[in-house]
């Protein structure tokens, strides 16, 4: 199977952003908003002080997390869509370890994180079960489970944890100050989500690129008959495979709680699983550029805000811009597909 | 490695030649709304009633971000919207909702020069606040006994609906107060056996609609609509009460609605609208703009009670209830009646005997409720029917 260049990516990538900075002028001008002025402001809402990098990372950090683990899955050619499932397993795992406390120090932290890691595993070892065992495909199973998730989450902020004397589905009683992921100064992120991340980044890189079971999850993507015949047990390796995605998952739930929203709420995830997914498709599954992907959303959601404060634009045209972004990545590709196959056919 | 110096030379260049954000100004108010600022309801008032501000307060600017929730904006937290706010020169910020209570505590002992307000919060009052967080609200008590005397004396089946929010102490006493105005009426004014009142409620987990989290508004104002209700009370954000009225009106049934928030909400809503009890933001906000500047602003907890002498004065009252197309001429009158009586203190409807809902005492034969007993009221009374808290 021919692969692009690293090269040629880049030039689709530019491609898709050209097309997105078409479409959202498209978009834009009709609204009323000055185009350039407008992703100006996007960006630069982003970038423009030390306390925004601080708040963007803050966002890069879970959905890199999500992005990097759906590698994992994606190498045995398998779509861990339930990844947003396991974001909120990983939440509420983290805020059950949690509960015990009234405060705490590193061990708790500690302890939560691994509460969180564990819970995304399991929920997508459940998916994953469920593809090998029940042979239900996993988009499909995914997508259920994303649903009984926030479904759990839901019936526990509004039954069992719910905070004294309220019903109310703003969220779980806050954790206290000493169980916070501790801050770098001032800034939103958090050094130990950010060590966390790159550890991540880079314990995937090894797996796939400098193990043996990396090398044999491949084999089972590529063809799962002959890795059985070979002995290469597929079945073993892509629960792995599930379970150290949902971990990662669950892991960045865990520092939505404890270094983000600290308490367990409806949208805990904050949709970073689909984002990740989009991560993913957008990067092709090449590692190299997800960090990078990660950080063009990040700026962009962190942006976003400055679009109605500083230019009175309805707060939604940002949301608009996002997703035009999102589409024009996707026709690329699609035109890629098809000139690809034209090549082929030639 | 000559790359990676390149590109944080880049980035280092960005940094310094950002101009300065903060250019000269009077005074600007950092508004952080929970809705969107235009949704005929909670957030579109205290956006008019800052817009109130500028428009009255010489040298006075708005800047502000709506939608500030969880649901609406994936990852964003209050400390940091309050960071963008003061980075763009805010002198006060206003927090508008009680979602907002927990970090705009963190936000104002982060920025402890700058002077914040936290309206339909408590926290000075539990001594949780800073010496730089005040907090504001409006009694808007009255004006839901208003609302609920306006509909017992509008109901023609007794049973009188409220379409609630998430369930807290706000919502309680909101609720309940609604119950009070409403068995006044009912059985004082109308004469009527108070068994003979139904007074339901039914929550629906947050302060407007979000998809697949909380109960969707329309379909449960349905519900009471097709359970017999022919008066609902919204006690939500935003105007779906209205909205469901109406159509069961061109299906030809005779119900009524009752909006809430908003000034304006009755407006063009036909005759389903009986009237609507609603927050004046822009007088108290003028009042604290006004004193921030001057310096003199002493952060408290301030419950405001409506101006009695006229409580729609647009310049003097900060809560009101706005009568509306569907309130007939009678019902007008005894409402302008009870008012003048809630105005003078004649009747108090906190005074017991109350019971709450489980049948304990709430206030003994005579006694009158305090203001703590109000707001912290923790449960419905006894005579309502609905949740007190979850399940």
């Amino acid at each position: 199977m021919k692969r692009d260049s690293f090269l040629e990516q880049i030039g689709w990538l530019g491609a898709a952003l050209g097309l997105a900075l078409l479409l959202t002028v498209l978009v834009a001008l009709p609204a009323g908003a000055p185009p350039f002025e407008t992703i100006y402001v996007l960006f630069k809402g982003g970038l423009s002080s030390i306390s925004k990098i601080g708040r963007v990372f803050s966002v890069w950090v879970p959905l890199t997390l999500c992005a990097v683990g759906l590698l994992l899955p994606f190498t045995a050619r398998l779509w861990n869509i339930g990844v947003e499932g396991q974001v909120i397993m990983g939440a509420i795992f983290c805020t059950a370890a949690l509960r015990p406390y009234d405060e705490g120090g590193m061990m708790q932290i500690a302890i939560a994180i691994g509460a969180g890691m564990l819970g995304g595993a399991l929920w997508a070892l459940l998916a994953g079960l469920l593809r090998v065992f029940g042979r239900v495909h996993e988009i499909f199973s995914g997508l259920g489970l994303n649903f009984v998730a926030l479904g759990v989450t839901l019936w526990l902020i509004f039954g069992p944890w719910k905070r004294a004397g309220v019903a109310s589905m703003s969220g779980t009683q806050p954790i206290d100050i000493s169980l916070w992921l501790p801050k770098i100064g001032k800034l939103s992120v958090s050094w130990i989500g950010l060590a966390l991340t790159i550890t991540a980044i880079i314990a995937v890189y090894f797996l796939l690129h400098r193990t043996k079971w990396g090398l044999k999850l491949r084999a089972v993507g590529e063809n799962p008959k002959a890795a059985t015949l070979f002995a290469l047990g597929p079945r073993r390796r892509l629960l792995q495979a599930f379970m150290i995605c949902g971990a990662c998952a669950g892991l960045a739930g865990a520092t939505q709680v404890l270094g983000v929203y600290h308490r367990l709420l409806p949208a805990i995830s904050s949709n970073y699983g689909y984002t990740a997914l989009l991560v993913g498709m957008m990067a092709s599954y090449r590692l190299g550029l997800v960090p990078f992907i990660c950080l063009f959303f990040a700026i962009l959601n962190v942006g976003s805000i400055q679009l109605p404060l500083q230019m009175g634009l309805d707060s939604s045209l940002s949301g608009v811009i996002q997703g035009v972004m999102v589409l024009s990545v996707f026709i690329i590709q699609g035109v890629r597909m098809w000139v690809r196959e034209r090549e082929e056919v030639d | 490695m000559s790359k990676l110096r390149m590109l944080l030379a880049v980035a280092l260049m960005a940094l310094v030649l950002t101009p300065g954000l903060a250019a000269a100004k009077d005074f600007t108010i950092g508004l952080i709304l929970v809705g969107p600022y235009n949704d005929r309801g909670y957030s579109q008032a205290q956006y008019d009633g800052a817009k109130y501000v500028e428009a009255n307060m010489p040298g006075a600017k708005l800047i502000y971000l709506d939608k500030v929730n969880p649901a609406d904006r994936p990852g964003l937290t209050i400390p940091q919207v309050v960071d963008d706010l003061i980075e763009k020169g805010s002198d006060l910020i206003i927090a508008g909702s009680d979602d907002m209570k927990d970090g705009i505590l963190e936000a104002a002992s982060m920025h402890p020069d700058t002077t914040f307000i936290h309206a339909s919060g408590d926290s000075v009052w539990t001594g949780k606040a800073p010496a730089n967080l005040g907090n504001i609200f409006s009694r808007m008590e009255y004006a839901k006994m208003m609302a609920g005397y306006a509909a017992a004396m509008t109901t023609k089946t007794g049973k009188i609906a409220v379409l609630g929010p998430l369930v807290n102490e706000e919502t309680r006493r909101l609720v309940v107060s609604g119950y009070l105005g409403a068995h006044y009426a009912w059985t004082q004014v109308r004469g009527k056996d108070a068994k003979d009142l139904q007074f339901s409620v039914k929550w629906i987990g947050f302060w407007f609609n979000i998809p697949g989290v909380t109960a969707d508004p329309t379909q449960v104002a349905n519900s009471l609509f097709d359970s017999g209700h022919d008066v609902l009370i919204s006690g939500i954000d935003t105007p779906e009460a209205v909205t469901v009225a109406k159509q069961k009106r061109e299906q030809g049934i005779e119900v009524y609605a009752m909006p809430y928030d908003y000034e304006k909400a009755c407006e063009g809503q036909g005759d389903v609208c009986i009237g609507v009890p609603y927050f004046n933001w822009g007088p108290p906000f003028l009042r604290i703009a006004k004193q921030v500047q001057a310096g003199t602003y002493k952060p408290i907890f301030e419950w405001e009670a409506p101006y009695w002498a006229n409580i729609n004065d647009p310049d003097k009252s900060s809560v009101g209830f706005m009568p509306g197309p569907g309130m007939s001429a009678e019902t007008k009158a005894s409402l302008d009646k009870f008012i003048s009586q809630l105005g003078s203190g004649e009747v108090n409807l906190f005074t017991g005997p109350l019971n709450y809902q489980d049948g304990t005492v709430f206030l003994k034969a005579g006694e009158k409720a305090t203001d703590k007993q109000i707001w912290y009221m923790n449960q419905l009374l006894e005579g309502m029917e609905g949740l007190s808290g979850a399940k």
